[in-house]
C-alpha cells in the first residue's frame, strides 16, 4: 500500500526572479537569476544536483522545446534532466517530478526549475496556440479570460446573484492582490488600486474587465528537494517538508458530459480531498495559515475557495467581502500578490507559490510576515496550481509544513 | 408535353441581417449626385461567417422539414418537421459558389446528411441557374425526387446600383412526382438561349460588370421574354389572361414593362423580396415563385421567368399544398438591421481593418484529420453510447460518462437537429472575432451532452445562461495562406 509523500523531501533551497516585463532578459537569464538564489539558499555545490526538472509551458514562444535549455542555460553536468508541460500547472508538474525522484530514492538531490519568457510574443496577454489538429476543426478560438469568464456567468445564474454584486467581490480579490503585491519587492504589479477602479476597468471577456486579469510576466522559479535526512546533515534547522503533491486532470467530463454545471472546476475538489488526506488535514478551514491559488481570474479565485472547501457553496462572495482571505484575515490567500499582482510566467507559477509558502514558514517573508494562527509564524501553507480552462484542466494542490524539529 | 413535375416543399433562408438602402446613400452620399434622395427599402447581408453554401444549406434543411431549421426557414407550417424522404439528388445553383473546383453540392448534402447515394450536381455562370435546373428535371420525367436549392451572395462596389439592388438569400425546392400536398406541378416550360449581356463577371473578378438599364429593358428583355412567354403558352394552350401571378426577378421599373409586353400586366408580381431582400442572383427566380405561391390559390397558374444571357419560362399550376405556406413572410419578418456599413464592407473584404496580432493565427486545416472526421463535422454527428445512452460530440472511444467509461459503444448520433440551452457563455474582446465580441460557451443539448461551441447571430447582451439555442452551419475559419475555408456548426438564439 503506497503511503504518499509526506514529509518523505525537504526543500533545502528556493530562488525566484523578479517578475514583470523583463524586456532585457531571454529565458537563461531568468532561469541564473532563480538558481543562483536556490543555490544560495540550500548552500550546496551545484554539482550535488543529481536530476533536473524543466517546467515551460510556451516552448515555441521562448526556450524551444525540450530539457535541453535548462541543462545548458545553468551548464549542468550532464546529469539527467527532463521537461514537463501540463499547461498552467506546468510548475507544480516539475516539482513533483523532483520531489518523486528523492522519495523514491533514485537521487538525493534534485532540481524543479520553471520558466517563461511571455514577452517576446510581441502583444498582451498570452499567444495564440493550437488545441490540437482535430480540436481546432469544432472548438471555439477561446482565450483564457474568456474561457473563464464563463464560470461568472453561470456562478451567477446558479447561486442567484446579481453580476454587480458577484462583481464586487470579485473585484476585492482583485483589490487585496494589488494590496499584498505592494509589499513584496519581487512582484510585477505593485500599485495600490481601489474597487472602483476594477470596477470601472475596459472589458475583456464577460463579465471580466482588465483588472480581473492576472499579469503576463516573465520570470523563473526553482526549488531544491533532497531527504529530510540530508538536510539535517546540510545544518539546516527548520526544514520545510511536502506534506502532499497532488494531481487531478480532467477525464473529459466538464467538455462533454452534462453532469459539470459549469460554475466550478470538477478537478480541485478531487485534488483538495486527496491532499488532505495524504497531508492529515482534518479541518482545512482551522488548520491551513495560508494559502496560494491559481488566481489566473479574479472570478477563479473565487470559485476555488468553495473548490477547496474553505467556503460554503454558494457562500465564497460573501466570504470573501467579509475578508476572510485578505491578509489579516482568517486565511490569508495570495499574501504574494498572487499570479494576478505577482505575475503569471506559466512554467514558473507553481513554484512561485511553493516559494511563498517556504518563505513564510521560514519567517523570511520580511514586510509581508504573516504571524500565522500560533503568532508564532505559520505551519501549514497550501498551493493550488490549475492548468487548462474550465471545461478541461488539471488541478495540482500541494500542501507544505515544517519538519518536526 | 412532359409529365408535371409536383414542387412538393420549399425553403427560403434570407439571413438575419439587413441593411438600410438609406444607410449605403448616407455614407457613399459623396459619390452622389441626388445624395438627398434616400433609396427606400433594405438589403439582405449575410453575417462574416456565411456564404452562398451555408445560405444554400439553412434553406435546404428549411425545405425537407428538418427540425434544427430556423422557424424563418421551414416549409409550410402543417407539415414543418415532418420526416421527408431524402432526395435522390440534389442540384446546387448559385455564380458564387465558393469553391471553384471542389463540389460544393457534396458539402450540403453532408452537411444535411443525406445518404451517401445521393447523386450531386452544381450548376452556375447565369442567373437562371436554378430555372434551368427546373427545366431539366420536368424533362427527365419526375421520376425521382430532386433537391433544387440555389443561393448567392455577390459582390458589389461600394455605392454602387448594385450594391443598393443586390441582396443575399438563398431558396431551395423539392421537386418530385406530383401528389396530394404539392405546393405547385409545373405543367411546360420554354428556354431561349440568347447571348444578351445585361451584366457579366468573368472567372476570378469580384464584380459584375453591369450594361446600361434603359437597353436591358427596352431592347434586350421587351424582345426575349416576350418571345419565350409567347411561345410556352401557345405550347400549352394557355391564354396570358389566364396567368394569375407572375415570378419575374427583375426591378420593378423593369418588370411592369416586360409584362406589360407579354400581355400579362394584371398578373399579380410580388414586390416583397425586392424590397426587403434584394436581388439573390440565381436564388432570384425561386425567391420569386416562393412569394407568388402565398397568395396564390389553388388551380391557379404561375409563370416563372428565369433571365441570364437567354429565358427559361416554367408555367405552373398551384396544389392543395399552398394552403398556409409562409415561408417566405417568415423569413423577410426574421430580420435585424445592421447599423454599421463599415463593418458590412469588412465583412466583404471591401474594407480592410486591423484586427491585430492575433488575427495571424495560422488556420492550416489538418485535411486527413478532417477527412477522419467529415461526419461529425460536416453532418455534427456525435456519439450515444448503446450502454448508457450517453449523448456526446465528439464521438470517442470511450464513452464520457463518469459512471460508464464503455469502450466502442458509441452509435452516430445527429445533433444538428436537437436544440441546446446556454450553460455558460462570454463575450471576448480580446479573442480575433470577425465581428467583435467572440461569443463562445458551454451548451447543453436537450438530450444530453454538452459542448463549448460558438454562438453566431447574437448581440452583445442578448444571451443569458438557460437561453434556448439552435444549431447552424457556418463557416468556422478562413485559412488566408492556403485560400482554404472550413466549416462548423454554431449556436444561435432560438427566435422568439
Amino acid at each position: 500500500m503506497a503511503s504518499g509523500i509526506r514529509d518523505k523531501v525537504a526543500i533545502i533551497g528556493m530562488g525566484c526572479s523578479k517578475f514583470g516585463e523583463r524586456w532585457d532578459c531571454g529565458p537563461d537569464d531568468l532561469m541564473v537569476e532563480a538558481f543562483g538564489e536556490a543555490l544560495a539558499d540550500a548552500g550546496i555545490e551545484r554539482d550535488r544536483i543529481e536530476a533536473a526538472w524543466l517546467g515551460v509551458f510556451f516552448d515555441e514562444q521562448n526556450t524551444g522545446k525540450s530539457a535541453l535549455p535548462l541543462s545548458m542555460a545553468l551548464r549542468l553536468p550532464n546529469i539527467p534532466t527532463t521537461r514537463v508541460e501540463n499547461l498552467c500547472a506546468t510548475g507544480t508538474e516539475a516539482l513533483r517530478g523532483a520531489v518523486y525522484a528523492v522519495a523514491a530514492g533514485a537521487c538525493d538531490i534534485a532540481l524543479a526549475l520553471g520558466v517563461e519568457k511571455l514577452k517576446d510574443t510581441g502583444f498582451g496577454g498570452l499567444p495564440e496556440r493550437t488545441k490540437g489538429t482535430f480540436e481546432d476543426l469544432y472548438l471555439p478560438s477561446s482565450t483564457a479570460p474568456g474561457a473563464f469568464a464563463q464560470l461568472a456567468s453561470a456562478y451567477a445564474a446558479r447561486h442567484g446573484y446579481s453580476m454587480p454584486d458577484l462583481k464586487r467581490a470579485m473585484a476585492h480579490i482583485s483589490w487585496k492582490s494589488h494590496e499584498n503585491a505592494a509589499l513584496n519587492p519581487k512582484a510585477h504589479l505593485r500599485n495600490r488600486i481601489s474597487v472602483e477602479q476594477v470596477l470601472a476597468a475596459p472589458a475583456i471577456s464577460y463579465p471580466l474587465g482588465v483588472l480581473d486579469c492576472c499579469g503576463v510576466s516573465d520570470g523563473a522559479a526553482c526549488a531544491i528537494v533532497t531527504t529530510p535526512a540530508i538536510a539535517r546533515s546540510l545544518g539546516k534547522r527548520d526544514v520545510v517538508s511536502v506534506r502532499a503533491l497532488q494531481l487531478v486532470p480532467s477525464n473529459g467530463v466538464e467538455m462533454g458530459h452534462q453532469s459539470w454545471d459549469g460554475t466550478h472546476t470538477l478537478t480541485t475538489p478531487i485534488a483538495a480531498r486527496r491532499a488532505y488526506a495524504e497531508a492529515g488535514i482534518r479541518d482545512p478551514r482551522a488548520e491551513l495559515d495560508l494559502i496560494e491559488v491559481h488566481d489566473c481570474f479574479s472570478i477563479t479565485e473565487l470559485v476555488l475557495m468553495e473548490d477547496l472547501g474553505l467556503s460554503a457553496p454558494g457562500m465564497a462572495p460573501r466570504d470573501v467581502l467579509d475578508g476572510r482571505y485578505d491578509r489579516d484575515g482568517l486565511i490569508p490567500c495570495q499574501v504574494d500578490g498572487g499570479l494576478k499582482c505577482f505575475g503569471h510566467p506559466i512554467g514558473a507559477s507553481g513554484l512561485r507559490m511553493a516559494y511563498e509558502i517556504y518563505l513564510q514558514l521560514l519567517g523570511r517573508a520580511g514586510e509581508r510576515q504573516l504571524a500565522g494562527r500560533s503568532g508564532r509564524g505559520p505551519a501549514i501553507g497550501l498551493s493550488h496550481n490549475l492548468g487548462g480552462i474550465p471545461n478541461r484542466n488539471i488541478a495540482s494542490v500541494a500542501v507544505f509544513g515544517l519538519l518536526a524539529a | 408535353m412532359s409529365e408535371a413535375l409536383g414542387i412538393l416543399r420549399a425553403g427560403v433562408h434570407v439571413p438575419r441581417l439587413r441593411l438600410a438602402r438609406a444607410r449605403i446613400a448616407e455614407a457613399m452620399s459623396w459619390t452622389r449626385p441626388d445624395a438627398e434622395r434616400a433609396p427606400s427599402g433594405t438589403r439582405a447581408i449575410a453575417n462574416w461567417d456565411e456564404d452562398a453554401l451555408t445560405l444554400a444549406v439553412e434553406a435546404a434543411r428549411g425545405c425537407l422539414g428538418q427540425a434544427g431549421a430556423g422557424s424563418a426557414s421551414g416549409s409550410s407550417p402543417a407539415r414543418a418537421g415532418a420526416a421527408v424522404e431524402a432526395p435522390a439528388r440534389i442540384v446546387f445553383s448559385s455564380t458564387t459558389a465558393p469553391f471553384a473546383d471542389r463540389d460544393n453540392a457534396v458539402l450540403i448534402a453532408t452537411a444535411l446528411d443525406l445518404p451517401e447515394a445521393t447523386r450531386t450536381s452544381n450548376v452556375g455562370s447565369t442567373q437562371r441557374a436554378a430555372t434551368g435546373a427546373l427545366v431539366a428535371e420536368l424533362e427527365s420525367g419526375a421520376r425521382l425526387r430532386s433537391l433544387v436549392v440555389a443561393s448567392d451572395l455577390r459582390l458589389a462596389r461600394p455605392g454602387s446600383a448594385q450594391d443598393m439592388s443586390y441582396g443575399d438569400a438563398a431558396a431551395a425546392l423539392l421537386v418530385g412526382p406530383a401528389g396530394t400536398g404539392s405546393l405547385a406541378s409545373i405543367l411546360a416550360a420554354h428556354s431561349i438561349a440568347d447571348d444578351f449581356v445585361d451584366h457579366y463577371r468573368m472567372s476570378g473578378q469580384r464584380f459584375d460588370y453591369a450594361l446600361e438599364e434603359r437597353w436591358i429593358r427596352d431592347e434586350g428583355l421587351s424582345t426575349l421574354v416576350p418571345r419565350a412567354v409567347a411561345a410556352l403558352l401557345d405550347g400549352a394552350g394557355v391564354r396570358p389572361a389566364d396567368i394569375r401571378h407572375l415570378a419575374l426577378p427583375l426591378p420593378e421599373h423593369t418588370a411592369r414593362r416586360v409584362a406589360a409586353l407579354c400581355g400579362l400586366e394584371k398578373a399579380r408580381r410580388d414586390t416583397r423580396v425586392a424590397e426587403h431582400c434584394g436581388d439573390a442572383g440565381a436564388a432570384a427566380p425561386l425567391l420569386a415563385l416562393i412569394a407568388a405561391l402565398e397568395h396564390a390559390q389553388r388551380g391557379e397558374h404561375v409563370l416563372l421567368l428565369g433571365i441570364g444571357q437567354g429565358v427559361d419560362a416554367l408555367l405552373l399550376r398551384v396544389e392543395d399544398g399552398v394552403q398556409g405556406f409562409d415561408v417566405l413572410t417568415r423569413a423577410l419578418a426574421a430580420g435585424r438591421e445592421e447599423r454599421s456599413y463599415t463593418r458590412y464592407l469588412a465583412h466583404r473584404g471591401l474594407l480592410e481593418v486591423d484586427f491585430g496580432m492575433r488575427a495571424e493565427r495560422d488556420q492550416r486545416t489538418a485535411h486527413s484529420v478532417a477527412w477522419r472526421k467529415r461526419e461529425q463535422l460536416g453532418a455534427f454527428r456525435g456519439g450515444r453510447c448503446s450502454a448508457c445512452g450517453t449523448v456526446q460530440f465528439p464521438r470517442a472511444r470511450v464513452c464520457v460518462n463518469p459512471a460508464c467509461r464503455a469502450t466502442d459503444t458509441q452509435a452516430p448520433h445527429r445533433l444538428a437537429d436537437s436544440r441546446g440551452t446556454v450553460k455558460t457563455f462570454t463575450e471576448d474582446w480580446q479573442a480575433y472575432a470577425a465581428r467583435p465580441p467572440y461569443v463562445y460557451g458551454n451548451v447543453e443539448f436537450a438530450e444530453g451532452g454538452n459542448l463549448l461551441m460558438e454562438f453566431t447571430d447574437v448581440e452583445p447582451g442578448q444571451l443569458a445562461v438557460g437561453r434556448p439555442v439552435r444549431f447552424v452551419f457556418r463557416i468556422k475559419d478562413e485559412d488566408r495562406a492556403r485560400a482554404f475555408r472550413r466549416y462548423f456548426w454554431k449556436a444561435t438564439p432560438v427566435e422568439a
